[in-house]
């Protein structure tokens, strides 16, 4: 659409687009309120469209969004050419996939939020426990008659605990199997089949690594006990050996790339000052690396928090907080949910049950959202300190 | 507090490939001495192995003899965490440790390794170090800043500041002015120019004009072809090699017909 606008005799009255020489590079633009005027032309054609065959949210959406896509890509096709139209069409496409992987976080949270939100700011609700209430408390809250009893106390406590005993046990042995892979490892075949075996355990499904857990305790009491161990190997140490088994690979992983990625001048300049290797690493290279490692430490606590069916065969169900890790059942947060919509406590009435689940699934959320909010600070103090001149 | 270092037949190796044959030199305490040479030569490769950086690359290893003053630093038993402890180096691109302050990074020689120090005595290294390299006066107001926080000439000087501290014998350089802009460089001659007065500085540079200004004796290192083992050509006073050397081949590097 290039005009090419001489100032000449034969003047035209109506005022001219361009009224000096033309620039051969330029070619034809599409308005600024050219984008909401696409969209909201595609959202009432696509409402209108709906409305006759018969009304749905999905429908409207989805015949909302090709109208923009493509009317939107026509419109820059025949402004401003091809290669214009192209792109927008491609960008438009990108945009439309974000908006889609938006909805089920949008629909969750929200969900979550207003479903779970009214049970979490119940008084009492997140320290009391569940030991005590019976079917007849929860009727009683259903026709009103009383307040919705029972909490998450025990389930949180038991979360936090056997993923703090997860944690201390996994990380010590995760990173300093990647420090050795990093820094000693020569490449040979024991390198190269403890890299293999590292990639095989993140593949191993969680209930196998609970099945492992409980065999290995279930040998040791049988041992210590001469045959029978009556049980005692359910508790909330053998959920955190089998949430470690889960977690180790992810540390290993994680923390393994976040050492190479520290420059191997560094290394060398600490060798230059005449300091031994095992200071090296964790004076310099570690320090360095520590916000890359408490990234990959939080991702896989965040990993297993929410597991189920290990701590169903590890730790039991239990209804009473439990302080201790190394006797008796414990509950957790995700064993709590599935207990409560599968076997409510009062089966006549089962809705005190379910609002108590969907309260803990609130709180399991933000204890995860704590955990990256955490280690976002714990990285960001100990980073790199690289400040203006 | 300066050594004289003295090389008998070294040969340097990467696994089983050659990659320096049969050096033989003598370098004098409080003297400043230049390896020039082209690239591939071997100049890089012969300087690591007078701290035994050289053996930190998996599968290398080094034969013959290297004496500092009249200690074998290759001999049965040495650890070479000691030999580095007293031959000291700075790299070709600085490498102040990012997580440390200025100030730590100066003393890192001595708190990593786990040497208590008195406050009064740190200070005083930290000093003396920073004054050495010509740094004091542009970062005594701010010894907490971080060590990644200066240009890259300070940064450099930070570590020369850092390489002092812990009172070493010899000071090697690895082309230390090839990341760094004229300004910078200067600053960083005339401080080899000074250290020259207390240690034994070996510096390898690709910048010949640089090695005629800095050096009182220069060593030519040169390369038959690839694959093949880099030798010490020449070995003389830094005016004899630049105005009239013995050996052709160094006469040719020199004059600019080749490298």
């Amino acid at each position: 659409m290039s005009s090419t606008a001489t100032p000449t005799s034969n003047q035209d009255p109506r005022p001219q687009r361009s009224a000096g020489p033309v620039n051969e590079l330029t070619a034809g633009q599409l308005p600024r309120w050219s984008r909401p005027v696409a969209l909201a032309a595609a959202i009432v054609v696509s409402a209108l469209i709906v409305l006759l065959i018969g009304w749905s949210w999905v429908g409207f959406a989805v015949i909302a969004a090709l109208l923009f896509l493509i009317g939107y890509a026509v419109w820059a096709y025949v402004t401003e050419g091809y290669r214009h139209s192209l792109d927008t069409f491609w960008g438009t496409l990108v945009w439309l996939a974000f908006f889609l992987a938006l909805v089920p976080l949008v629909s969750i949270i929200w969900t979550v939020v207003s479903v779970g939100g009214p049970t979490l700011i119940k008084p009492g609700f997140l320290v009391s426990d569940m030991a005590g209430v019976s079917g007849l408390q929860d009727a009683a809250a259903v026709k009103g008659t009383g307040p919705l009893m029972g909490g998450i106390g025990h389930a949180l406590i038991g979360s936090l605990l056997i993923t703090v005993a997860a944690t201390i046990i996994s990380v010590p042995i995760g990173l300093l199997t990647s420090i050795w892979l990093v820094e000693y490892s020569r490449g040979g075949w024991f390198t190269r089949t403890t890299t293999f075996l590292v990639d095989v355990m993140t593949g191993i499904p969680s209930i196998v690594a609970g099945l492992f857990a409980a065999g290995i305790m279930l040998t040791f009491f049988n041992w210590a006990n001469n045959g029978v161990s009556g049980g005692k190997h359910i508790m909330g140490i053998t959920a955190a050996i089998a949430l470690s088994v889960l977690m180790i690979p992810v540390v290993v992983r994680t923390t393994e790339e976040m050492l190479r990625v520290v420059p191997n001048e560094l290394r060398e300049a600490s060798y230059a000052l005449g300091i031994r290797k095992w200071r090296t690493i964790f004076k310099v290279v570690i320090p360095t690396a520590i916000s890359g490692i408490a990234s990959g430490v939080t991702l896989a606590i965040a990993r297993v928090i929410g597991e189920t069916a290990p701590i169903l065969v590890t730790a039991g169900v239990a209804t009473s907080i439990n302080w201790n890790l190394f006797s008796g059942w414990m509950m957790t947060l995700p064993v709590f949910i599935y207990r409560q919509l599968m076997n409510p406590t009062a089966p006549a009435a089962p809705q005190p049950s379910t609002d108590r689940a969907w309260g803990a699934a609130l709180v399991l959320i933000i204890v995860v959202m704590l955990l990256n909010l955490i280690a976002r600070l714990v990285a960001q103090r100990f980073a790199p300190k690289t400040s203006g001149r | 507090m300066s050594k004289r270092i003295q090389a008998k037949g070294v040969n340097v190796y990467y696994g089983d490939f050659l990659a320096v044959e049969g050096v033989d030199i003598e370098i004098e305490p409080r003297t400043v001495t230049a390896f020039i040479g082209p690239s591939g030569c071997g100049k890089t490769t012969f300087l690591r192995t007078i701290n035994r950086m050289h053996e930190v690359i998996p599968g290398a290893h080094v034969s013959g003899e290297l004496l500092l003053d009249e200690d074998d630093i290759y001999g049965p038993g040495v650890d070479p965490v000691n030999v580095r402890g007293m031959v000291g180096m700075v790299f070709q691109r600085p490498n102040p440790f990012p997580t440390m302050s200025i100030r730590d990074n100066v003393l890192a020689g001595y708190k990593i390794n786990g040497r208590r120090l008195s406050s009064s005595r740190a200070d005083e290294i930290v000093e003396r170090s920073l004054t050495g390299a010509n740094l004091w006066n542009e970062v005594k107001d701010r010894l907490d800043k971080p060590g990644s926080g200066l240009s890259g000439g300070q940064q450099q000087r930070l570590c020369i500041a850092r390489t002092i501290a812990v009172e070493p014998e010899v000071i090697l350089m690895d082309e230390p002015c090839s990341a760094l802009d004229p300004i910078s460089t200067l600053a960083i001659e005339d401080l080899i120019e000074e250290l020259k007065e207390q240690y034994t500085v070996v510096i390898v540079t690709h910048n010949m004009q640089q090695a005629a200004r800095v050096s009182d004796k220069t060593g030519f290192f040169n390369i038959a072809g690839t694959g093949k083992p880099g030798h010490l050509i020449e070995y003389d006073d830094t005016e004899r090699i630049f105005s009239n050397p013995s050996n052709k081949q160094t006469e040719d590097y020199v004059s600019g017909r080749f490298g």
